[in-house]
């Protein structure tokens, strides 16, 4: 690793002048997992490194039955694995953070730095995106909130600006009559990254016939986690039929652009996304019916 | 460029000078040699690097040392309290839970850890837990079996 200046902030303020000061020289140090691997193999060298794991501040979980869950940046995944809040309003946030990488990026690694680090093969990302979650960014130059489905630009590219830190996740309440799951579906290891990552959001409407809404956040298929917004409006204000559910699956898997790499081919990735969705869709509907 | 650095390390007090780009692995290894820290995979994946940071489990080997600053860190030297080995430490050798020794770190203090946090934990727990440390020898089986024998034992004593 090459030298740096380290510097330790003692406040979002300062934090916040700092990155003004130093501009692209600067990069926040959180959990540290994935930026000093990146130093490491000198894929960056930053001239600073602003530490901004002690703000306590940044570290919270607060939830309002009106606006839903707030996550403070600095939350860990093991927070969020381990929460009786997140557990209660959001099982399938807690159990895909009980999947995330391992325990020790788990203790260490903060939700803030993982979507800030916007790599494609990540499990947050998509099911957040398919909960339409937003974050706050916040500057020298003011505030602003980013809905996720525009926060996420390229592979490891945001819309964070050089002089930004990301504060808070903000996920909405869930509406009644839904169901909700994510599938990590990795190729390798137990604890590797996701070679396929879908979230399926299902509601119903009040008489559990007609599908309200589908959400379907998928991960590791795309340059950025994505919707399949084209499968996603074949199942709205239909009655959710099996045959449908595997036109909506195919739709999905088409929708896709994955890469062939080690995780699995193009073609490989594709025809598990199509699998994924018609099983979680099925799954979310056996559930809701069920509870009738 | 240097940077003063205060950790305790096994309920020892150091101070440092250490250059900003240092991990913790790196001190704990090159300048304290503790070598119960291994540079195995270099990014946090494998586990031979593992230390409890305020009993915290962490990758030593992507943690800058100035993050521990202030802080209280465990390695393997430091688990066993006046020549007295672990329960888990105990478990592994009567278990034969380590062939070559190079993961065995990682591997106990994780167990430790899990078994502080878990006392009672199924086979399924035991795996999801510990699916941070890879081993190259022993296919795992006598890892887990160990700690089941750990958990058992410690649950005796208590």
């Amino acid at each position: 690793m090459r030298d740096f200046e380290y510097l330790e902030a003692t406040s979002l303020k300062q934090a916040c002048t700092w990155l003004a000061d130093y501009g692209g020289e600067a990069k926040l140090l959180a959990g540290g997992n994935a930026l000093v691997i990146l130093m490491k193999e000198r894929f960056i060298s930053p001239s600073y490194i602003i530490d901004i794991k002690g703000l306590k501040e940044l570290d919270y979980l607060r939830y309002d039955p009106q606006e839903g869950l707030h996550i403070g940046a600095l939350t860990t995944h093991r927070s969020l694995e381990r929460s009786p809040l997140v557990r209660e309003h959001y099982p399938v946030l807690a159990s895909l953070e009980q999947r995330v990488a391992n325990v020790r990026v788990r203790n260490t690694g903060t939700l803030g730095g993982n979507l800030s680090q916007a790599e494609p093969q990540s499990d947050p990302p998509a099911l957040l995106l398919g909960l339409e979650a937003s974050v706050t960014v916040v500057s020298a130059r003011g505030e602003r909130r980013i809905p996720l489905r525009e926060f996420f630009v390229d592979y490891y590219e945001t819309a964070l600006q050089p002089d930004e830190v990301l504060t808070e996740v903000q996920v909405p309440p869930l509406p009644p009559n839904t169901a909700s799951l994510y599938y990590k579906f990795t190729t390798r290891s137990e604890e590797a990254k996701p070679c396929v990552g879908v979230a399926v959001i299902l509601t119903l409407e009040d008489g559990r016939s007609i599908c309200q809404d589908l959400r379907l956040g998928l991960g590791a298929v795309a340059p950025t986690p994505m919707r399949a917004t084209q499968a996603e409006a074949m199942l709205r204000g239909q009655p959710p039929e099996p045959e449908l559910i595997q036109q909506v699956a195919q739709r999905a898997s088409q929708e896709v652009q994955p890469t062939s790499d080690l995780y699995g081919s193009a073609w490989y990735k594709r025809e598990i996304v199509k699998v994924l969705v018609r099983r979680g869709i099925t799954q979310c509907l056996q559930e809701l019916q069920g509870r009738l | 460029m240097t940077y003063p650095l205060e950790l305790t390390v096994n309920g020892v007090r150091r101070q440092l000078l250490v250059r900003p780009g240092r991990t913790l692995l790196e001190l704990l290894r090159d300048d304290l040699k503790l070598f119960g820290v291994r540079e195995t995979c270099s990014m946090g994946v494998c586990g031979a690097c593992t230390v409890l940071v305020d009993g915290t489990l962490v990758s030593s080997c992507i943690m800058l040392a100035l993050q521990a600053k202030g802080k209280e860190v465990l390695t393997i030297e430091g688990l066993a309290k006046g020549g007295v080995l672990h329960p888990v430490q105990e478990a592994f050798i009567q278990e034969g839970g380590s062939q070559c020794g190079w993961c065995t770190p990682g591997m106990v203090l994780t167990a430790v850890q899990l078994l502080e946090e878990n006392p009672h934990p199924t086979v399924e727990e035991i795996k999801a837990y510990m699916s941070g440390n890879l081993c190259r020898c022993t296919g795992y089986v006598k890892i887990i079996q160990a700690i089941q024998a750990a958990a058992q034992r410690m649950a005796g004593a208590g």
